[in-house]
């Protein structure tokens, strides 16, 4: 659904972000966009949905490119920033006003959604405290229907049960057209919801794979002693070592998201090299 | 529903579905629940649940009606006894026979103790058929 190639990009005057970044999204799965801070996670979406535009190469989108924002792109795409902004309009205005941008919208599941997620209906939005505010804007972007849904954060803000609700809502609206990105660092809110893991780091992608595929090629353990282990990557914990192996019984662990993140950006080559070393083998 | 770190999601949602029908709850031409509505049940990926159900269908405890929906298989609890009793001597009774071997525990001592705990647990007179 998207393919980003040789995409390089830095604001005015600001070293760059990404140099030749190359990035494929399909649909069908719910994506985890991981980076550290500052790493350029925002400027990435930015770039996918027309709102940044690359200095070389370009992201496309069903084989159309974004930044020259065709209005059949922009209408099929939603887009939530982390920082918001909503008008101080009623949920019922803001879709008179705005819907209209978006021909697959559909007002009974907006209303539908709003419910859900108890935000009142009849209220000022911006009179609404953040998380509210958050909230209305994810049920106008599920509402809008369209194909991609790129979300900046989404759980920022979100209180416990709203954030339940909002794995169950992702968890119904994913079909086989859409393709729903989620950058975030809250990954314990997500980790059962998102299937394919990105992470971005030092201007590159340097990690796409689905959490089914990282389970078959490494075992995440806590072990007491990692003396006579092939251990990729350990870190110190309360109950002993954290660690990341080779995964050479075939065996399942759950794969740990933070543990995997900081291993890939501590500059571990093995890791690296041992997962895609298998997808070569695999390839032959 | 909490999920265990040592074990891939979707055959825990499948262990799930397979109590539900070993327990009777859902018996013979069951409807299953959609894969949308098990994933927002569970809050989980739907392509999980997905994984789940074609591992379910490959395993013949539930069945798919084109156009419907899927539906727990005639002999679906026999299957599913198979199924786990083949996963139970393969995984977890060599490990069982290593202790035993290890503490020195004999058969017969054994056999005392699964009589007791069977009629403490499940009376004589319900005993399982095999």
């Amino acid at each position: 659904m998207i393919e980003i190639q040789e995409l390089s990009f830095g604001y005015p005057g600001k070293p760059l972000l990404f140099q030749n970044l190359h990035l494929s999204l399909s649909q069908g799965h719910i994506y985890g966009l991981l980076g550290k801070n500052g790493a350029g996670k925002s400027t990435l979406l930015k770039n996918m949905v027309g709102l940044c535009f690359p200095r070389h190469g370009r992201c496309a989108i069903h084989g159309k490119s974004v930044s020259g924002r065709p209005v059949d792109l922009l209408e099929d795409l939603y887009f939530i920033p982390e920082e918001i902004y909503v008008p101080a309009l009623t949920p019922q205005k803001f879709v008179s006003s705005t819907a209209c941008f978006y021909p697959n919208f559909c007002e009974d599941s907006f209303y539908r959604y709003l419910q859900e997620f108890e935000v009142p209906q009849h209220a000022v939005l911006s009179k609404l405290s953040f998380g509210q505010q958050k909230k209305a804007i994810i049920a106008f972007g599920l509402a809008a229907n369209t194909r991609l849904l790129v979300m900046d954060e989404p759980t920022n803000g979100l209180d416990i049960p709203s954030k339940v609700q909002f794995r169950k809502t992702i968890a119904a609206a994913l079909t086989e057209e859409r393709c729903i990105v989620i950058s975030t660092h809250q990954v314990r809110d997500l980790d059962s919801l998102i299937d394919r893991l990105v992470v971005l780091h030092e201007q590159k992608i340097i990690l796409n794979s689905s959490l089914d595929e990282i389970a078959e090629k490494l075992t995440f353990a806590t072990l007491p002693d990692t003396a006579g282990k092939q251990v990729l990557y350990a870190e110190d914990s309360v109950r002993g070592k954290q660690v990341i192996m080779p995964n050479l019984q075939g065996t399942y662990s759950k794969v740990e998201i933070e543990l995997l993140f900081n291993a890939l950006i501590s500059g571990n080559s093995s890791l690296l090299n041992h997962l895609k070393l298998t997808e070569y083998e695999q390839a032959f | 529903m909490e999920f265990r770190d040592n074990e891939a999601i979707y055959l825990q949602i499948a262990a799930y579905i397979s109590e539900r029908i070993l327990l009777g709850e859902w018996p013979e031409e069951h409807k299953v629940p959609s894969v949308r509505e098990m994933a927002v049940e569970l809050q989980v990926n739907p392509n999980t649940v997905m994984r789940t159900y074609e591992f379910l269908q490959k395993q013949e405890v539930i069945y798919n009606k084109r156009g419907i929906g899927f539906f727990v298989a005639p002999d679906a609890a026999a299957k599913v006894k198979a199924y786990r009793k083949e996963r139970f001597l393969e995984q977890d009774l060599p490990v069982f026979f290593t202790n035993l071997y290890l503490l020195g525990i004999s058969l017969e001592e054994l056999q005392g103790l699964y009589e007791k705990f069977t009629s403490d647990h499940y009376g004589a007179s319900q005993k399982k058929e095999s």
